[in-house]
């Protein structure tokens, strides 16, 4: 009974932490490639806005954003991340528009 | 028109990818001086097919024991996998090969040094990952089901024995499923595993991943069981988005901490886990460069019958990413 207090204890602190955290909660701005201001067709920005969403969601949960990368290895990196990511088909086609605006 | 266009953009090269990273590690007075290269090589062969691969080149400078003066110094070069991947639908893909054991998320997903926000892996990191962290099988793998709300991942593989330097690995068994709603930025995964030779122990793992839609604010955590032990993770991220965003040079620190409790089930020791009970909190402070290169920091305290003891940790990793060859 104590040893699975001791366990639950720390996550009770460490949820309260995150909760005043979310609390705190600004806009973060898109990441630098989603910055880019083109003046892109309205279909375009939805699914730049959704590549975006679905880099962060799926991407920038375990690494930082690489800074810029060929357009040539971009169909590579999905590649290698539906395997490391579990990406779906539809996700990694987001992503790829998203890749090469 | 877009799918079209990037079809033109976007080409199968090859890519060679990894990190650089020089670290320090401070014990009783003690340090120890270790450069490490991972490179990570992926090439497609044609639509379907994919082969990747890992490894690891240390070195490692310690200090002559026994009041010696002067350093020693070893070295570590292994291949951490080779795998090739073959999409067989949109929702399966067979990896045949060498592949890191999809148990828990640290093994395949936090372990790289550009990654990892500790020098150091979780304790428990070798439940359920059979010690090498690698198994030598095949593997079925992808998102069973993807929608707006939520999306369901699996992993299912089969390890055989295998005594290769290279690629040593056990016989084995196990899977993974994770479910994810990124609406509240939640992950929930349940991992199995069972050892198939020797003890035929059974392994148990569950993780939770938190990170609340753009907050900066990460959290992590992890369980495992096996026979003779047990254990658990969480760590916790932040990265401030209140002055100028998450690239102002104030966004770019990152304070980390981690807990972790290990628990010996019994007096059994195959796990690799510490022999008796032991607590490890670790204070971290990161700060991530532009071009992706990172700083890690970290003061460790572990507390355990058999005495207690501080680390202190340092480290610069670079991330390198780029075709693995020039072209147009």
């Amino acid at each position: 009974m104590i040893t699975s207090q001791r366990i639950f204890l720390p996550f009770v602190l460490l949820a309260s932490s995150a909760a005043l955290a979310q609390m705190t909660t600004r806009d973060r701005p898109s990441s630098a490639q989603a910055s880019k201001n083109h003046p892109t067709p309205h279909v375009a920005q939805q699914h730049e806005d959704a590549g975006a969403r679905i880099f962060e969601q799926n991407c920038s949960r375990c690494h930082n954003t690489p800074d810029g990368f060929s357009p040539r290895i971009s169909e590579t990196v999905l590649r290698h991340m539906s395997v490391r990511a579990s990406l779906s088909m539809r996700d990694k086609a987001e992503l790829l528009r998203f890749l090469n605006p | 028109m877009l799918s079209v266009v990037c079809s033109l953009t976007a080409q199968n090269t090859p890519l060679l990818s990894g990190g650089i990273g020089f670290f320090t590690a401070t014990n009783a007075g003690q340090t120890t001086y270790s450069p490490e290269f991972e490179p990570l090589l992926v090439a497609p062969i044609g639509p379907r097919f994919l082969i990747e691969s890992r490894a690891i080149l240390l070195e490692s400078f310690a200090p002559n024991g026994g009041g010696r003066p002067g350093y020693d110094h070893s070295h570590f070069v292994s291949l951490t996998y080779l795998q090739g991947n073959y999409t067989l639908s949109s929702h399966i893909i067979l990896v045949g090969g060498s592949y890191l054991i999809p148990f828990n998320t640290y093994n395949d997903r936090l372990s790289p040094i550009w990654i990892g926000n500790f020098q150091q892996g979780p304790l428990i990191a070798n439940l359920g990952t059979e010690g090498t962290g690698t198994g030598t099988g095949g593997m079925l793998s992808g998102s069973a089901v993807s929608r707006s709300r939520y999306s369901l991942s699996y992993n299912a593989y089969f390890s055989g024995l295998v005594n290769n330097q290279y690629f040593q690995a056990k016989r084995s068994a196990g899977s993974r499923i994770s479910l994810f709603l990124p609406d509240h930025g939640l992950e929930i995964g349940l991992s199995y595993n069972r050892q198939l030779e020797g003890v035929r122990e059974n392994f148990y793992g569950a993780h939770v991943w938190w990170e609340p839609v753009r907050s900066g604010f990460q959290l992590r955590s992890e369980f495992a069981r096996g026979h003779h032990a047990q254990g658990y993770w969480v760590e916790t991220t932040y990265r401030t988005q209140a002055f100028g965003g998450s690239d102002s040079w104030i966004g770019r620190i990152e304070p980390v901490f981690r807990i972790q409790q290990t628990f010996r089930r019994d007096n059994v020791i195959s796990d690799g886990l510490p022999p008796v009970n032991t607590q490890i909190a670790d204070f971290g402070l990161d700060y991530n460069l532009p071009h992706n290169t990172r700083i890690l920091t970290s003061y460790s305290r572990e507390f355990a019958s058999t005495g207690n003891s501080n680390t202190w940790q340092t480290g610069i990793v670079y991330r390198f990413l780029s075709p693995a060859w020039k072209g147009k």
